[in-house]
């Protein structure tokens, strides 16, 4: 098998993209991703297969040389999972934004996670609408102003991470557009997890909501307003990995380790794998000004698959039936001869 | 009085009570059993929205028709011969179907002043009120009979009268001269594993209910209905749904492609997807989706991997679609989309027939969207109108609206069996071609003759590409060229139009030129084809359309031949709309119900005639 490389995956197209928009550094991110993907499990090119619906980052697969499906608004999901039951051995990829997946997709976007199919869903979340150019999400913070509330709005914004461990979600990643590296990381775990991998990817448009994600993507801001959480690893943060998190009560505490009594001990180990969603929402739902935002594979769990368990029962009915073929289902059941 | 066996030639009855009565049962079996005794036979349930309306009222009443003859029958017939009502609100609803000559055998138990008054009469004499006081009345006690026949059975009050609709059959068993072997097989298969204390008890209250009805003087005579001549074969009773999911599993087989489901259950459609559900046994996946819309855009995903894929719905489902539609036909993959058409606007009236989403399936989408558009003709018929819905869309990469309705969908009758050996290979145009060095796969290249793109599935080497719903040039690559656009826009156009040239052509039966031209599509046929034969006039012919979207490529040469076309339609006139928009020289009456019931063929003789 030839060695794949992320120019393999790049299309002739130009991705048209705003400079400076986020998207660009997901793209690359992906295609950085999918060839060592690709030597880790095994797969040819031929077997991706890119899904998304409408809006900016749903342009994606067209600058992807795999087979790709640009659908309608808010249906990708549906569509990437008609194509997983239909034919497993794909592997499929789908790009979608905050009001695609969450406003308009919403309902296709909870049911694909409860039914755990596995598909890899990249979430890029600008909190606007972009290609309409400058309308509020369900993402937006609450008083945003945009086009559509220019005195702000006055709804609450869904959190994506709480949306999809709500669901009983068994894999959910957050990241920046900016970590490029953390980013190839994100999708080489979610491509290794059978199920629905959620990777909401924060993302930045330069035109309409430009600098949405600064608190966080700041290089100056970041060590401290946000943390890094791997699997097995301390829950540390800051510049010089010298603050951590505990519980306390029932509540994440930010503390400083070697203050106030607390050493390296009392720091949480993060566990994705851990099947009780308790610490893991609590650990989505941390926002600024007093908690760190985390990123990294938050919850990776194994649960049975939609679409094993449809070829599971598939070859379970198929070796129990006696209609083997279409003349015997037509000459089962009750039947006369005509004479 | 003398007891006398007449043989007739063709009986109907319609049996009805509250929908919890068990109505339908009782009236398939009659009909099953007058299959299997070789009847030409149609069935028609006719059943309430709510699954328990309130007890004794008008609006809880369930229905179901039987017509059997010793010919073939067309319709479930129009008027019947025997009412069973089971209750004063059956009575009241149904009396206005009976003949002039009709028994109506009702439980006197179930007459008392309360459910009178529930069901709206104002007088002590029911019979009377309706006009009906001139017919055959059987007045049996049915209630207390039951319960007399289970006293010592062990069962509870509530499981006793379950059993009444038994009873009932046992009646018109001896009525209508039929064997109880047929039930007494049905009770021990059905309640075997499950309930087999209850089949005993049932198969009882039948034989009581058949001696009963020997053993009154009430009954004046009995009737026979002799076995059609039918052609040899083995036969078997089915429902339009379930033909509709067999024709598609049919079409899987021939193409060699698995078949894919994903719907959202609706009144009448949902039973398509049970059926389908049921046989994973031949490689069939179905999908039970959070939505309409989901339910056909997994399907559209299926078919983009490579299956067989259909979505089914009824009218207010196919409205949520829309959008999907267009993606489909601007993705130009093969999909089947079934519309089991009731009553609408909006919820309208979801268990009754009709066929007013024609203009729906013909033109409700955004931007130049044709689509193929067929109907289905009978119950049987939809398992031919499915297979050929499915080869349409497989070998000419489109989606295929088949239009099915409430009526045949849920109505049945006898069919003969066929032999998938007889029927043709399905052969999608798959990409075989090879590739030269940085050749790209070109994904709307089309066939010179067709017009039909390639199709290449996921999964094969070297053959990456992308579709979507933005226009694109033959290359799959995003265009916003006009002159582009235009010949996209006329080219998928003509490649629908194109497919009249795979398709049989419109028959007539009747004089090949004449006044008039009677002309229905859809789940009408029977009802019109009764009336044109009933009707008997050397100077009209009759022609009913299956494929609606192409049109026969000899329809305006038929039109031609004949003063003026008589448009027959469940509808305010669409079709005739669309034929007066297709071929605008001729001229064209329209024939119109929409109450959410299927003609009276008695109706269109008149219109017929009128029309003369």
């Amino acid at each position: 098998m030839a060695v794949l490389t992320a120019k393999d995956f790049k299309s002739d197209q130009l991705a048209r993209w705003c400079p400076g928009c986020g998207d660009h550094a997901v793209l690359a991110a992906l295609t950085r991703a999918l060839p060592k993907v690709s030597q880790t499990l095994g797969y040819e090119k031929e077997r991706y297969v890119v899904v998304s619906g409408i809006g900016c980052s749903s342009r994606l697969p067209y600058y992807m040389d795999t087979y790709g499906f640009h659908s309608i608004h808010g249906r990708a999901t549906a569509i990437s999972t008609g194509i997983k039951v239909a034919n497993p051995t794909l592997t499929v990829w789908q790009a979608c934004g905050d009001g695609d997946a969450l406003a308009i997709g919403g309902n296709h976007f909870i049911h694909a996670i409860r039914r755990n199919i596995d598909i890899n869903v990249i979430l890029f979340n600008n909190q606007i609408y972009g290609l309409t150019k400058g309308q509020y999400s369900p993402t937006s913070k609450f008083g945003a102003i945009t086009k559509t509330s220019p005195y702000g709005t006055v709804e609450h914004p869904f959190n994506p991470g709480s949306l999809v461990l709500g669901a009983k979600g068994t894999f959910f990643a957050r990241s920046l557009d900016v970590e490029l590296a953390l980013n190839e990381e994100i999708m080489t775990a979610a491509a290794l997890h059978d199920g629905c991998s959620v990777m909401e990817m924060l993302t930045n448009c330069v035109i309409f909501n430009d600098g949405a994600h600064k608190s966080l993507s700041d290089p100056a801001l970041r060590a401290d307003a946000t943390i890094v959480l791997r699997q097995g690893e301390k829950m540390l943060f800051g510049k010089n990995k010298e603050k951590g998190l505990i519980f306390d009560g029932h509540k994440l505490r930010v503390v400083h380790v070697g203050e106030g009594g607390f050493t390296l001990d009392d720091i949480l180990v993060h566990d994705a794998h851990a099947d009780n969603i308790g610490l893991q929402m609590a650990l989505v739902d941390m926002k600024g000004p007093d908690f760190p935002v985390a990123l990294g594979v938050i919850r990776d769990v194994k649960d049975i698959t939609y679409d094993d368990g449809v070829r599971d029962q598939l070859k379970d009915v198929m070796s129990k039936s006696k209609i083997h073929c279409v003349d015997d289902l037509l000459r089962s059941g009750s039947t006369w001869e005509v004479k | 009085m003398q007891h006398k066996v007449i043989d007739v030639s063709d009986v109907v009855i319609r049996f009805a009570g509250d929908s919890g009565d068990g109505m339908q049962l009782t009236g398939s079996l009659f009909a099953d059993m007058s299959a299997i005794y070789g009847n030409g036979l149609s069935t028609f349930p006719d059943y309430p929205a709510e699954i328990r309306a309130p007890h004794g009222t008008i609006s809880g009443v369930s229905g179901f028709q039987v017509h059997i003859g010793s010919e073939k029958v067309n319709t479930p017939g129009d008027y019947c011969d025997m009412l069973v009502a089971m209750n004063p609100a059956a009575l009241k609803a149904n009396a206005k179907w009976c003949k002039r000559e009709a028994m109506i055998l009702v439980d006197a138990d179930a007459f008392d002043d309360k459910s009178m008054e529930r069901a709206g009469f104002k007088t002590g004499n029911p019979f009377e009120e309706l006009g009906v006081e001139d017919r055959v009345i059987i007045a049996a006690p049915i209630t207390t009979l039951t319960q007399e026949s289970l006293k010592d059975s062990g069962m509870d009050q509530k499981a006793i009268l379950k059993c009444k609709n038994m009873f009932t059959l046992g009646m018109a068993c001896y009525i209508y001269s039929r064997p109880l072997d047929y039930v007494h097989t049905y009770l021990e298969k059905r309640f075997a594993k499950k309930h087999p204390e209850v089949i005993l008890p049932n198969m009882k209250v039948l034989q009581d209910g058949f001696n009963y009805a020997a053993a009154i003087q009430a009954v004046p005579n009995t009737y026979k209905v002799e076995s059609a001549d039918l052609e040899p074969g083995l036969y078997r009773n089915i429902t339009g749904n379930q033909a509709t999911a067999w024709g598609l599993l049919a079409a899987s087989e021939k193409s060699g492609l698995p078949l894919f489901c994903g719907s959202y259950p609706i009144t009448p459609a949902t039973a398509i997807l049970e059926e389908l559900a049921l046989h994973k046994s031949l490689g069939c996946k179905t999908l039970q989706a959070e939505d309409e819309i989901a339910g056909i855009c997994t399907a559209i995903g299926a078919s983009f991997a490579g299956n067989l894929a259909v979505t089914t719905t009824s009218g207010p489902g196919l409205s949520l679609k829309s959008e999907a539609l267009g993606l489909a036909v601007m993705t130009e993959l093969p999909l089947v989309i079934v519309d089991v058409q009731r009553g609408g606007p909006s919820t309208g009236l979801p268990t009754k027939t009709e066929q007013t989403d024609l203009d729906q399936a013909l033109f409700g989408r955004n931007g130049e969207c044709p689509m193929p558009v067929i109907a289905a003709h009978s119950p049987a018929h939809c398992f031919d109108a499915a297979f050929t819905a499915a080869k349409l869309a497989l070998e000419h990469m489109t989606p295929v609206m088949l239009l099915s309705e409430g009526f045949i969908g849920n109505g049945s009758e006898p069919w003969k069996i066929p032999a998938m050996a007889d029927y043709p290979e399905i052969k999608p145009p798959f990409f075989h071609g090879a590739l030269h060095d940085g050749e790209r796969f070109r994904p709307y290249e089309r066939d010179p003759e067709t017009l039909v793109r390639r199709w290449a599935i996921p999964g094969q080497k070297g053959l990456e590409h992308r579709i979507g719903g933005l226009e694109k040039n033959h290359d799959g690559v995003l265009s916003t060229d006009p002159q582009n656009h235009e010949t996209m826009v006329r080219e998928r156009a003509e490649k629908v139009e194109r497919i009249a040239n795979c398709i049989p052509e419109l028959q007539v039966e009747g004089p090949e030129s004449g006044k008039l031209l009677v002309v229905s599509w859809g789940g009408t046929y029977g009802h019109v084809l009764s009336a044109f034969r009933q009707c008997g006039e050397p100077e009209v012919a009759f022609a009913h359309f299956d494929f609606i979207k192409p049109l026969p490529r000899n329809t305006r040469e038929v039109f031609a031949r004949y003063g003026k076309i008589l448009v027959c339609e469940l509808n305010s006139g669409q079709f005739a709309g669309y034929l007066r928009a297709e071929l605008p020289e001729f001229r064209y009456e329209k024939y119109n119900k929409v109450q959410g019931q299927p003609f009276l063929v008695s109706e269109l003789v008149e219109a017929i005639k009128n029309n003369l």
